[in-house]
């Protein structure tokens, strides 16, 4: 392992333990792991982050090369033939992952972009279904990714279908969900049923507090395993190389993720003192 | 002046086709448009929409919306669209990214369709009596496929760095102008500055030229893209973005925002 790339140029990494949005990073880096190509829509930093995190961890174990395409920032976007790009490539299967998130998800993991309410005329409109309705049938992996974990986003059925958790047989489709992560919990997507199956719960939450938040049914063990943190060397390599380069895209976040790391480090020295 | 004169080029009911928030969107444009151009105008988002939209819906110019999506970006949703969503204002042919260049795409080629992967079983699709849905002719049976048929927008506006005096605009990367230009039965582009050097006499310039064959007028409205940005040029100024968002909550907020802009324009 080199030191080059755990090591900021200033000052060393906090050795605070990981805040929840760490664990979220490092959760969204391991469901990527493995892949070549992962877009990331614009204003999505922490999937951002997971993505440069991921990138990293290939770099350091030697594996093949992760490339990170960031709509809407010029240092991590390469494309060169307008919007279009992005598609055509998702297309032609050249982008193994890629993020959705929703106004509204159900428990067959469709996808509702456009409104709450009947359509056309939405009580609650939201912007609208962006490219979702082409790429979750052509992208591999797809992670939903909604910080929020509430009955009125994770409903028993959107309202609107932007994009459908599964297709009937015969219909063209290479992707779909993968999995659906939420500031809360981590669900795996089975599209045989279809519907979601816990596979964790972050720390500091539980299984009753899960499904009162959930508006649809979803398998679970009765004691779900908790989601992990990064391990220490990770987290310095999230803290260190990923926030640099998070930096570059999204200043305003990368400092709001310094502030939550220096709180945990601060709150970590006050509980010593009152051991 | 002569973006008014611009503006009188986009009559009654025309469909305008107007370009994503960062490639290029002609916002100097935008108030000679609401004060000179037509009425009941059918917005087409490429592929999606931000404030010149939300502008044009505020002001009652437009009588459709046809998008991927609306919405300010960092600066949250957009006002006088959601608004006029909720109130039945505007008549709405939601789509996808790929479905907007698809149509596009058959304008361009003079196609009577694009075939596109996706979309089946969506309500996108449902609420798009447009757009058709066949079997894969080329397929052993079943396989449906999305057929997107041509827009033919009457009118494309954006914006970009430069042109030079032969009409030839400089479009760089951003390939969906040129996706605009091609389908488009007018293409009104408003410029920073207008070089003395021809943009095809080099081939590192004319790679991101967009031929003056596809281009019908332009104009020189300096900072013309501002509040958003424009590639290599300036950044966007977030805190106005936001500041419209604040304020545009309410029609009598966006009306006294228009009014004052009115005023810091004359």
């Amino acid at each position: 392992m080199s030191s080059a790339l755990t090591t900021p140029p200033d000052a060393p990494p906090s050795t605070a333990p990981a805040t929840p949005r760490e664990t979220l990073i490092y959760t969204i880096a391991g469901l990527l792991r493995g892949i070549r190509h992962v877009a990331v829509g614009a204003s999505s930093p922490i999937p951002a982050a997971g993505a440069m995190l991921c990138r990293a961890l290939a770099e350091r174990d030697g594996d093949p090369r992760v490339r990170l395409s960031i709509l809407g920032s010029v240092q991590h976007n390469f494309f060169t033939n307008g919007s279009v790009e992005l598609f055509d490539c998702a297309g032609q299967g050249r982008i193994d992952a890629f993020f959705l998130g929703g106004g509204q998800i159900d428990g067959r993991g469709n996808v509702n972009l456009v409104g709450a309410g009947p359509y056309p005329q939405s009580k609650v409109r939201w912007p609208g279904s962006f490219g979702s309705a082409y790429l979750y049938f052509t992208v591999p992996r797809v992670i939903l990714f909604r910080e929020e974990h509430s009955p009125r986003v994770l409903v028993d059925k959107v309202d609107f279908i932007s994009a459908p958790g599964v297709s009937e047989e015969g219909v063209y489709r290479t992707g779909g969900p993968k999995a659906l992560l939420t500031s809360m919990a981590l669900f795996d997507f089975d599209p045989g049923r279809p519907g979601f199956r816990l596979r964790s719960i972050h720390p500091g939450h539980d299984l009753s507090e899960v499904r009162a938040a959930t508006g649809f049914t979803f398998q679970a063990d009765d004691s779900p395993a908790v989601t992990p943190p990064p391990d220490a060397e990770t987290l310095a390599l999230l803290r260190g190389r990923v926030l640099g380069e998070l930096s570059e895209t999204y200043p305003a976040f990368a400092d709001t993720l310094r502030a939550e790391t220096a709180e945990a480090g601060a709150l970590q020295k006050e509980e010593a003192l009152h051991k | 002046m002569e973006l008014n004169r611009l503006a009188e080029l986009v009559p009654t009911g025309a469909c305008l086709a107007l370009p994503v928030d960062y490639a290029g969107v002609s916002m100097a444009m935008t108030l000679p448009l609401i004060r000179h151009g037509g009425d009941d105008l059918h917005l087409v988002c490429v592929p999606t929409g931000g404030l010149q939209v939300d502008m044009l819906i505020g002001a009652g110019k437009v009588r459709l919306v046809e998008t991927s999506a609306v919405s300010l970006g960092e600066a949250g949703g957009a006002p006088c669209f959601n608004r006029a969503v909720r109130d039945g204002a505007i008549d709405l042919r939601d789509a996808t990214c790929p479905a907007i260049h698809a149509g596009l795409l058959a304008a361009q080629k003079g196609a009577p369709f694009t075939a596109m992967r996706g979309l089946i079983g969506t309500d996108v699709l449902a609420n798009r009596p447009d757009w058709r849905v066949i079997d894969n002719p080329f397929g052993t049976g079943g396989d449906p496929v999305a057929l997107i048929p041509p827009i033919v927008p009457d009118v494309a506006i954006f914006h970009c760095p430069v042109a030079d005096r032969l009409g030839n605009v400089w479009i760089g990367r951003r390939r969906e102008l040129a996706a605009m230009a091609y389908a488009a039965k007018l293409t009104i582009v408003t410029v920073e500055r207008i070089s003395d050097r021809p943009l095809l006499e080099t081939e590192e310039m004319a790679a991101g030229t967009l031929p003056a064959l596809y281009v019908d007028e332009i104009a020189v409205a300096p900072k013309g893209a501002r509040p958003y940005g424009l590639w290599g040029e300036y950044g966007p100024d977030t805190a106005e973005l936001k500041r419209y968002a604040a304020a545009a909550r309410s029609t009598e907020g966006f009306a006294d925002y228009m009014t004052a802009i009115v005023g810091e324009m004359a």
